[in-house]
């Protein structure tokens, strides 16, 4: 079902945990659907310098949450809002079509996480420009993510 | 290697590979063809009949033979609906069917039918009263499963049995799950209809039958030359047939005893599991198949815990979304009233004849450590330590 790469993440997940004194926090997905991400960055002048995660989910959740904070430690901001699902996924040599959706989380919590960084450090004028408002309102609604018609939940 | 996965499925019997053989070399008659080579083909398919039908202890109808039971579920619940809807268009099912069950019910739904699902309690037990109010006047078939493969609760079939008799209904029963692991009595249970499946008695997979009682009218799904009396046409695989009737005749005289003995590997192991903090047993603690363990791992996804096992070789399976292609948790556990991350979070293991002490002291050995490694992952887990 999962590729080499897939479970080789899921073997050995990189950056598990929680960083205590996060510099943002991002959280996506819903229990009820089975999958929970929290992603907890560090940011030093811009740039992603620790991000652990921690996930409730099958093993494409795992092993995506693991890849994408392996590709976003050390990338500015910038550069990590450009991992996408659809990067995540080539990353890990592809995932099963009904995991494209409700099991590739990360990089939309990898975003959240720079969006709560923004939001703290009260630039939301960077948070514009990034084009993120819409993802900011999301998350002062306290929308959970969307997570497909799937998932009835 | 310990495999806790038989309900997925069963090694085939050696005896039963043994018997099959010379039914894929010797006997190749087409059991319709009118030549000494074909009679003996034929009188191989009489015999495996026979044993089947000693198996469940009635001489009061047919075994049809199908390609599996979902097959046979089909015909059973579509054949027969379709060949009485003269008589009524009320069909009583249950909450926690196979979906191959389900499935079909629907089709009649789609053809004018009204179908009652009847829910169950926490247990997964059938509230056989609610059935039995939900009886009309143009009820015509009450289907309900034996045992549950997913959580093994064991159904009260001969409660149900009793009242459809009393009422006229024609009462079928999906004893896939339960055959060869308890008593599957066709008379006792007043089963009119009764699915059965080869391979989770140890014959090959490809072969189920459907016991029909005499008088019960059911119109066929599979049309062509007419072959099982015309119920189910297509030539018959005579080899897996063959072997079907000896497991069925293995069963009959095995079973008992090796069930009990999976009984108290059953126990062992929920015992042990359960001593593992936020874990708890799904379906009824007592009523339950001899080999079937249903747990719950809370703050976990079934899918990540059944990957882990397998890395350590230990194989067991999950109702859970993710496994399947719709991505709902299962039916099964949701109609007994668990939420949906309880759900998703339940795993199946199933027993059977090899599986030994030594298989239940590796998975017990390797449970309690993969549990905790994808607890620690979990951030419900965490928030919920921290209050």
């Amino acid at each position: 079902m999962y590729t080499e790469k897939v479970m080789e993440h899921f073997r050995n997940p990189r950056n598990v945990g929680e960083i205590e004194d996060a510099d943002g926090v991002g959280q996506v997905g819903n229990p009820v659907c089975g999958d929970l991400m929290k992603i907890t960055i560090k940011v030093d002048n811009d740039r992603i310098s620790d991000i652990k995660f921690q996930t409730f989910g099958c093993g494409a959740a795992i092993a995506t949450s693991s890849i994408v904070t392996e590709l976003a430690k050390g990338l500015t901001i910038e550069e990590a809002l450009k991992i996408s699902r659809q990067s995540v996924a080539e990353a890990l040599g592809g995932l099963p079509p009904q995991k494209m959706h409700c099991s590739n989380l990360a990089a939309d919590g990898l975003r959240r996480a720079i969006v709560d960084y923004l939001r703290r450090n009260d630039r939301i004028d960077r948070i514009k420009e990034l084009g993120l408002e819409k993802e900011l309102e999301k998350m002062e609604k306290g929308e959970m993510d969307d997570h497909g018609e799937l998932c009835e939940a | 290697m310990a495999y806790f996965d038989y309900a997925s499925g069963c090694p085939v019997d050696r005896r039963v590979i043994d018997a099959m053989i010379p039914y894929m070399i010797d006997v190749i008659g087409n059991p319709s063809s009118v030549h000494s080579m074909g009679l003996k083909a034929r009188s191989a398919l009489d015999e495996a009949r026979g044993k089947i039908l000693r198996l469940i202890g009635t001489e009061d109808g047919e075994i049809i033979f199908t390609s599996g039971a979902t097959e046979a579920n089909n015909l059973a619940i579509i054949g027969f609906g379709m060949r009485n809807r003269g008589k009524g268009k009320h069909i009583i099912s249950s909450s926690i069917e196979h979906m191959s069950v389900i499935n079909s019910c629907k089709v009649l739904q789609k053809n004018g039918f009204d179908v009652t699902y009847i829910p169950v309690d926490r247990n997964g037990i059938v509230r056989v009263d609610e059935l039995e109010e939900s009886i009309r006047e143009d009820t015509i078939l009450i289907t309900v499963q034996h045992a549950n493969n997913e959580i093994g609760t064991i159904q009260p079939v001969e409660e149900i049995g009793e009242i459809a008799r009393e009422k006229g209904i024609v009462f079928h029963v999906d004893a896939t799950a339960s055959l060869g692991k308890i008593n599957v009595n066709a008379d006792r249970m007043n089963a009119d209809m009764i699915t059965l499946s080869s391979n989770d008695i140890y014959g090959p997979r490809g072969v189920g039958g459907l016991f029909i009682r005499k008088g019960v009218r059911v119109q066929p799904i599979i049309v062509g030359g007419g072959q099982e009396k015309g119920y189910r046409s297509g030539t018959e695989n005579v080899p897996g047939i063959v072997g079907f009737g000896v497991a069925a005749e293995i069963t009959e005289k095995e079973y008992r005893e090796e069930a009990k003995r999976e009984e108290k590997l059953r126990d062992e192991i929920i015992r042990r599991m359960l001593e593992i903090e936020d874990t708890y047993l799904n379906g009824h603690p007592e009523l339950r198949l001899p080999n079937n363990v249903n747990v719950r791992f809370s703050y976990i996804e079934g899918e990540s815990l059944v990957l882990s096992l397998d890395m350590e070789g230990i194989y067991a399976s999950t109702a859970s979304a993710c496994t399947s292609k719709t991505l709902q948790p299962s039916h099964v556990l949701m109609a007994c009233g668990l939420k949906h991350e309880e759900a998703h979070g339940s795993l199946l293991f199933t027993l059977g004849k090899e599986t030994t002490e030594k298989d239940v002291d590796r998975l017990m050995e390797v449970l309690p450590m993969v549990v905790e490694k994808l607890r620690k992952m979990s951030p419900l887990y965490k928030k919920k330590k921290g209050g």
